[in-house]
């Protein structure tokens, strides 16, 4: 359930990035540390100044589990984040008004954004409230951003076992999903289970995905008693 | 034939519009930040509105093969509205974002103090973020109204041609044109401009410099108005180079100063229940 390193998001971005894109990140990075510039519109440039795409290509992705749902843009706004001469409360202060203020892609950003900053009370305080918004969307860019890394670390079992049971119903892959393998429990084997039976029953087809924490076997044994 | 509608207030517009102006040859259009015919009375509704133009609306319009641009500001009208002017803190935030190509729409409105102070800040804003600017002219007292934006819009240093002055008429194009500043022209039913006086227009101060829109809003207007115009300049023997000046290549210049712009429309949507953040337009159907 690790997230990158600020290092790592780096070292990938700039196999990615151009000569420019590399020195607008620099300058953007030294400007938000000293509060030269607001990062409130450094943060939306991400994509337009250093590109769109995913930040690991699918030979890379298959060795580097931790980026694979990385997007390039994703990587710059971590770093912006980690810029951020703040701590504590305004830290957090400054990155709920970053998500409220942001369109779709920078929502995404502080959410795959936040596991990467050192962990400090305040700032899972004012961050869970963001992802709590995230699951409750209907978006499922924005769902499968509060199922990263800050979203898996630190939402409690039941609001983790809703956002699970929400990526199954919108096909999300679970794959995208983090702490699944940590995360699971019983309980959420149940409501899968339960999910699963009533697909059947429908006579609809069940997603792959269920079979990650559901035990084929008790869907049959089920059904049968 | 291809067309970019400079100025239209789609948030105000129906879905069958973007699919009528999609068949009437419109690819691209930026749509104004402006006042939506109720008053807005706190920062918050601004905000959502904002939130709309660079996020709903562009989606809306690419299901139907349109490419979306904004431009944010805080118009005239409530910048006389002291629950409004806070609005002017929050719009470095969306002057920083992808599809905002401008800042507008600016000006005035019964041409206050308050008026200069937030147009003066928003030019300032444009400067800041290399955006070009939108002013409108002023309903009342427009050739007034003209005369005083322009004299600010000089004061303030910013390049004439990164400003278009919009809803021009006859009396008060020959000021624009002489100030280098582009020239804007709604092509409103009844009362700002028609299909045959913008011809007039044309003929007399040629294609260069020169925006034609339909302005379309909530009022008695015509999304349509920019393809009909263009029909009206090869009826009256315009070559058809220059009605792709007018309508495409004009806007593409004045609005690509931002570095923001994207010309390629995209792919016409077909109703495979693409969605913005899990809603479709195709209400009903899923
Ligand atoms: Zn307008």
């Amino acid at each position: 359930m690790t997230a990158p390193k600020p290092a790592e998001l780096r070292a990938a971005l700039d196999e990615r990035i151009d000569e420019a894109a590399g020195r607008w990140l620099d300058e953007a990075l030294a400007d938000i540390a000293t509060g030269m510039r607001a990062i409130g519109t450094l943060f939306p440039a991400a994509g337009r100044k250093c590109g769109r795409g995913p930040l690991v290509d699918d030979v890379a992705a298959v060795e580097s589990e931790t980026l694979r749902s990385w997007n390039s843009e994703d990587a710059v706004r971590a770093l912006l984040l980690t810029a951020l001469p703040l701590t504590g409360a305004e830290l957090g202060t400054e990155i709920s008004a970053l998500y409220r203020y942001g369109d779709a892609a920078e929502k995404r950003g502080v959410l795959r954004g936040a596991g990467v900053l050192r962990e400090e009370p305040e700032l899972v305080d004012s961050v869970l409230p963001l992802v709590r918004d995230a699951l409750r969307s209907n978006d499922t860019g924005l769902i499968a951003a509060g199922m990263a890394e800050f979203g898996a670390e630190h939402l409690d079992a039941p609001a983790y076992r809703q956002g699970v049971l929400k990526c199954v119903f919108l096909g999300i892959p679970l794959r995208d999903v983090f702490g699944l393998p940590e995360r699971a429990d019983s309980e959420l084997a149940r409501m899968l289970t339960d999910y699963a039976r009533e697909r059947s029953a429908a006579g609809r087809e069940i997603p792959n995905d269920v079979w990650l924490v559901v035990d084929p076997t008790q869907l049959h044994s089920a059904e049968e008693a | 034939m291809r067309i970019f509608d400079p100025h239209i207030h789609m948030s105000s517009r129906t879905t069958n519009d973007y699919d009528a102006m999609y068949r009437a040859g419109v690819r691209a259009l930026v749509e104004p930040s402006f006042w939506v015919g109720q008053p807005r009375t706190s920062v918050g509704t601004f905000v959502d509105y904002f939130d709309g133009l660079i996020g709903w609306e562009p989606f809306r319009a690419s299901q139907y093969g349109i490419a979306h641009h904004c431009t944010i500001g805080l118009n005239p009208k409530e910048a006389n509205d002291p629950r409004c002017r806070d609005v002017l803190e929050v719009l470095p935030r969306y002057l920083a974002k992808d599809g905002v190509v401008a800042v507008g729409e600016l000006g005035y409105d019964a041409m206050t103090a308050e008026e200069d102070d937030v147009f003066a800040a928003q030019l300032e804003l444009a400067a800041e973020h290399e955006l070009p600017v939108l002013v409108h002219t002023p309903h009342r007292d427009k050739e007034a109204g003209t005369r005083r934006s322009l004299d600010v819009i000089r004061e303030s240093g910013i390049a004439a041609e990164r400003v278009v002055v919009d809803h021009l008429n006859e009396v008060t194009v020959e000021a624009v044109a002489e100030s280098g500043c582009w020239m804007g022209f709604s092509i409103y039913p009844d009362t700002k401009m028609d299909e045959d006086r913008m011809v007039r227009i044309m003929r007399r101060y040629g294609v260069e410099r020169m925006l034609v829109n339909s302005a379309a809003d909530w009022g008695k207007s015509d999304p349509l108005k920019t393809s009909k115009t263009a029909h009206a300049m090869l009826a009256a023997g315009f070559e058809p180079a220059a009605v792709d000046t007018v309508f495409w290549s004009n806007p593409v210049g004045f609005y690509g100063q931002s570095g923001r712009l994207r010309t390629e429309a995209p792919a016409l949507g077909d109703g495979d229940g693409t969605t913005y953040a899990g809603n479709s337009i195709e209400r009903g159907k899923r």
